[in-house]
């Protein structure tokens, strides 16, 4: 429990309305979209400006409590699960696109301005931001950097980390601290971008962020490819990189995932396919009706039992929509759904599919396999019921059988989710004693009273 | 008051229902008020997370609780976007009335409920008493948008703009009725609803008009009152059976084969809350009346194949459609009001952006929040005034206030009408 000097401290400098202590209130803010037991905060203050911001870092440095900064709270590992009565900062009335430089392909915006927002922005400019997670209509542009979120259109254009460009933030003092450039390069002191983006709130709490942006791309086509046997499917992918062609997005589908989409949206799904994939090329109208063509005919050649490429912007629509309802759909089959996010190298894709099927036996567990193929993040999504226990044990010997695997093949235990509370008890199995104890003292020396958002990523020293 | 086992007793009954929440935030993206506020209490995950803290003791404050599932227009968008499938209007309603329950009533709500509400021919003369008193206490201030405000600047008024109360209500005017079709024509019986009743009963005259005009025989019961959503939205789950009750005694299903009204709330609140939120006999009596009950704009234009011209609905007076919550989201009802405006003639439709977005009025929701009403109102003024329209239909009583005061507070010279009104206009004499 916060003292009420403390909270009448906060109210004074914060203003009333931006302090909530009732209990109702801060149970609100106890829990993210992880599936891990929700904890209650001592206080939620919610800042509108940059000075209320860095007053809430420093009155919670000086008084030794530990905070934790939320956008959406749609984070999946667990970073935006506050400590026992600590802090929660929302960050969402920061929400202002501060400049959207067209000149100098450029923006930069408030950490709670929502993505999917900022991206039309910058389409109605002509401009593309192409980092897409899922959440996107929900998610925060300070949350994505936090977390490194990626999405669809990974392989082709990167993720989150690729497109900042420069950070200012607030240290653990409330201290202001800045890193980057507006320019295109920038080799001016240590990169401390580099280290804050997937800090996951640890190392500093975001006030303004440069982003980088692109010209929109001036078409695209899209296609969806049914395979008989996974395998087809997966070499169909190596096979187009292989050609040189990277397309936007090239998303996966197992009949687990394709039967409960069409049994929700009866879209027309082929329910006997043993895979689909969902291609997306964009780029010059010549490039994009030449690579399709292309895709088209390693689609046949590596077994594609059906191809069908929309031929305007509504079957365009219809292709994204069924991928877009893949969560939609598998959700609605249990109550309590786990979305995993174990990574692995492209050309291991059969061998991880493989493995979880293998693990989903082994269980005895629902599991439907979606993600992108193209960059090897696949996300094998369990669904059970959270309050069956004996299922939920299985469960989380499943989540630790499947990053085993991954790891056993050369990939990372996330891919987008970020560590979290959820993956950072495993972190010593991909990495080793020296990289753990090079990050705690990174953590140490950022942050020597451990009030950034502790616990999360790395284990405290012991 | 009991203690709090007994509550979470009481709650247990929607654990099933509140564990498809996977907490995933999407409700985020669609709340009104939570797009005001940027407050979880105010979202449908927020709420639902309360509940859940109630169940398992987490939490002690339902009176906490109960104050802040209040801060919600119940207007369904959350469940419409929901990827899991959540029930978040059936669990909200049914969590108001067991906080409610637990709680106790407000002595206001329940005197209006209990004393007014439950006895329709108590609210009738009650209504009809305040309509006199009315002009002293009120000035017309829009002539387009048919709108009154206070003489005097009064706090319960807070600024609004009103329709006011009609002189001659609707039961008055048609007190009862029962006329036969003419060969081979459906029989149509109308729920007036109250708010078409006392405040607009030119829309059930224009329904009225249109069902004579197409020789479909009319059934309108006397002594007809309020569908309940007011009270069943202030968890008063007695009267709100009181009236369903009520209702099913007087449209005997023998004498009509379908029911129609033209507020979109009713409908709603006829064909899905009715049967799910009574139990037993009455469950199936409600139950069987929802599937006779259709929006009347359905039902001309399913029914009764009332159609524009092929290429109507481009050329003449400028209108735009405003998708009340309750039909699109609740009902997917949404073509069928265009088609009406379409069948009418000399209408050129121009969609608004955020046709379907929440107007903000969420029946009490305006009365006690007013503030966000406006705040989200304002939104939806704005969003009908860029379109350049001389007229905004839309197929709910409950949004016609709204955004007829938001209209006027904003001094646009902006009718505000319902579809069937638009139609039965452009009926021969």
């Amino acid at each position: 429990m916060i003292r009420g000097a403390l909270i009448r401290e906060f109210e004074a400098v914060l203003g009333k309305d931006a302090v909530f202590a009732a209990e109702a209130d801060r149970l609100t803010y106890a829990y993210d979209a992880a599936p891990l037991e929700p904890v209650m905060p001592g206080l939620v203050v919610r800042p509108t400006s940059g000075e209320a911001l860095a007053a809430a870092v420093r009155l919670c440095g000086e008084n030794g409590i530990p905070l934790t900064v939320r956008g959406a709270g749609t984070n999946l590992s667990g970073g935006t699960v506050p400590l026992p009565g600590g802090v929660v900062v929302v960050t969402n009335g920061l929400n202002r696109i501060l400049e959207l430089n067209e000149e100098d392909l450029y923006a930069v915006v408030e950490p709670g301005v929502v993505t999917a927002k900022f991206a039309a922005a910058a389409q109605a400019r002509g401009l593309f931001y192409p980092p897409d997670p899922g959440s996107q209509a929900v998610s925060t542009l300070g949350g994505n950097v936090a977390e490194n979120a990626g999405g669809l259109r990974g392989l082709k254009y990167g993720v989150t980390r690729d497109y900042v460009m420069g950070l200012e933030f607030f240290d653990a003092r409330g201290e202001t601290i800045k890193t980057g450039s507006r320019t295109v390069k920038c080799a001016t002191g240590y990169n401390l971008a580099g280290l804050l983006v997937g800090s996951e709130g640890t190392l500093g709490v975001f006030h303004r962020i440069t982003l980088k942006l692109i010209p929109l791309p001036a078409a695209q086509q899209a296609m969806m490819a049914v395979f008989d046997r996974p395998e087809a499917a997966s070499e169909t992918v190596a096979a187009i990189i292989a050609a040189r062609i990277v397309p936007a997005t090239l998303e996966f589908m197992d009949q687990f995932t394709i039967r409960a989409v069409e049994e929700y949206s009866r879209a027309g799904l082929p329910v006997e396919a043993a895979a689909l994939l969902l291609i997306e090329v964009d780029g010059h109208p010549a490039q994009v009706a030449e690579d399709a063509s292309r895709v088209e005919e390693l689609c046949r050649r590596h077994g594609a039992a059906s191809l069908r490429v929309a031929r305007d912007a509504a079957e365009r629509n219809k292709v994204w929509e069924a991928r877009r309802s893949a969560l939609s759909a598998l959700a609605k089959l249990k109550p309590t759904l786990v979305l995993e996010d174990a990574t692995v190298p492209r050309s291991r894709i059969p061998d991880m599919v493989r493995a979880i099927d293998e693990i989903a036996r082994e269980f005895r567990l629902a599991i439907g396999t979606f993600g992108h193929a193209g960059d090897g993040n696949l996300h094998p999504t369990i669904l059970t019921d959270k309050r069956d226990r004996e299922e939920w044990a299985r469960v989380e010997r499943a989540i630790a059988a499947i990053f085993d695997r991954a790891l056993a093949l050369g990939g990372t235990l996330s891919g987008e989710h970020g560590t979290g509370i959820a993956k950072a008890c495993f972190l010593d199995r991909e990495t080793n004693a020296a990289t753990i104890l090079y990050s705690q003292r990174i953590k140490k020396a950022l942050d020597p009273g451990n009030i950034l958002n502790p616990g999360k990523i790395i284990p405290a020293p012991a | 008051m009991a203690d709090l086992a007994t509550l979470r007793g009481l709650l247990r009954g929607l654990e099933e229902e509140l564990v498809v929440c996977m907490r995933c935030g999407m409700c985020q993206a669609v709340c009104p008020v939570f797009g005001q506020t940027g407050r979880e209490a105010d979202v449908a995950r927020g709420k639902l997370a309360l509940l859940d803290g109630l169940l398992q003791a987490m939490l002690e404050d339902p009176e906490g609780v109960r104050a802040r599932l209040e801060r919600c227009l119940l207007c369904g968008s959350c469940a419409a976007n929901c990827p899991s499938g959540v029930n978040a209007l059936g669990i909200f309603l049914k969590a108001r009335a067991i906080l409610a329950g637990y709680l106790g009533l407000s002595p206001a709500k329940k005197a209006i409920f209990r004393r007014l509400l439950a006895h329709p021919r108590v609210l009738d003369r009650a209504v009809a008493f305040a309509a006199v008193f009315q002009r002293l206490l009120a000035r017309p201030v829009n002539e387009t948008v048919g709108t009154s405000c206070g003489r005097i600047p009064a706090p319960v008024l807070a600024g609004r703009h009103f329709r006011p109360l009609a002189a001659e209500p609707f039961h008055r005017r048609c007190p009862s009725r029962e006329t036969p079709p003419r060969a081979g024509g459906p029989r149509v019986a109308l729920f007036t609803g109250c708010l078409i009743d006392k405040i607009f009963p030119s829309v059930a005259e224009a329904a009225l008009r249109v069902l004579d005009h197409r020789g479909a025989g009319v059934f309108v019961p006397p002594g007809q009152g309020c569908c309940g959503i007011p009270a069943l939205s202030g968890g008063d789950l007695a009267t709100f059976r009181r009236l369903v009750a009520w209702h099913l005694d007087l449209f005997d299903p023998g004498r009509f084969d379908v029911l129609v009204t033209c507020c979109a709330t009713c409908t709603a609140t006829l064909k899905k809350l009715w049967p799910a939120l009574c139990e037993g006999p009455v469950a199936s009596r409600a139950s069987a009346l929802a599937e006779k009950t259709m929006d009347i704009s359905q039902f001309l234009v399913r029914r009764l194949g009332v159609a524009g011209a092929p290429g109507a609905g481009r050329e003449g007076r400028v209108v735009t459609v405003h998708d009340p919550c309750h039909l699109k989201k609740s009902l997917g009802v949404f073509a069928e009001p265009r088609e009406l405006i379409r069948a009418a003639g000399g209408w050129a439709l121009r969609e608004m952006e955020g046709s379907d977005d929440c107007c903000g009025m969420g029946g009490s929701f305006n009365l006690a929040h007013y503030e966000l009403s406006k705040a989200i109102g304002r939104l939806k003024r704005a969003r009908i005034a860029a379109t350049g329209c001389e007229v905004v239909a839309t197929g709910c009583p409950a949004c016609m206030l709204q955004i007829s005061d938001m209209l006027s507070q904003a001094g646009d010279a902006i009718a505000v009408r319902h579809p069937v009104e638009l139609y039965a206009a452009s009926l021969p004499d």
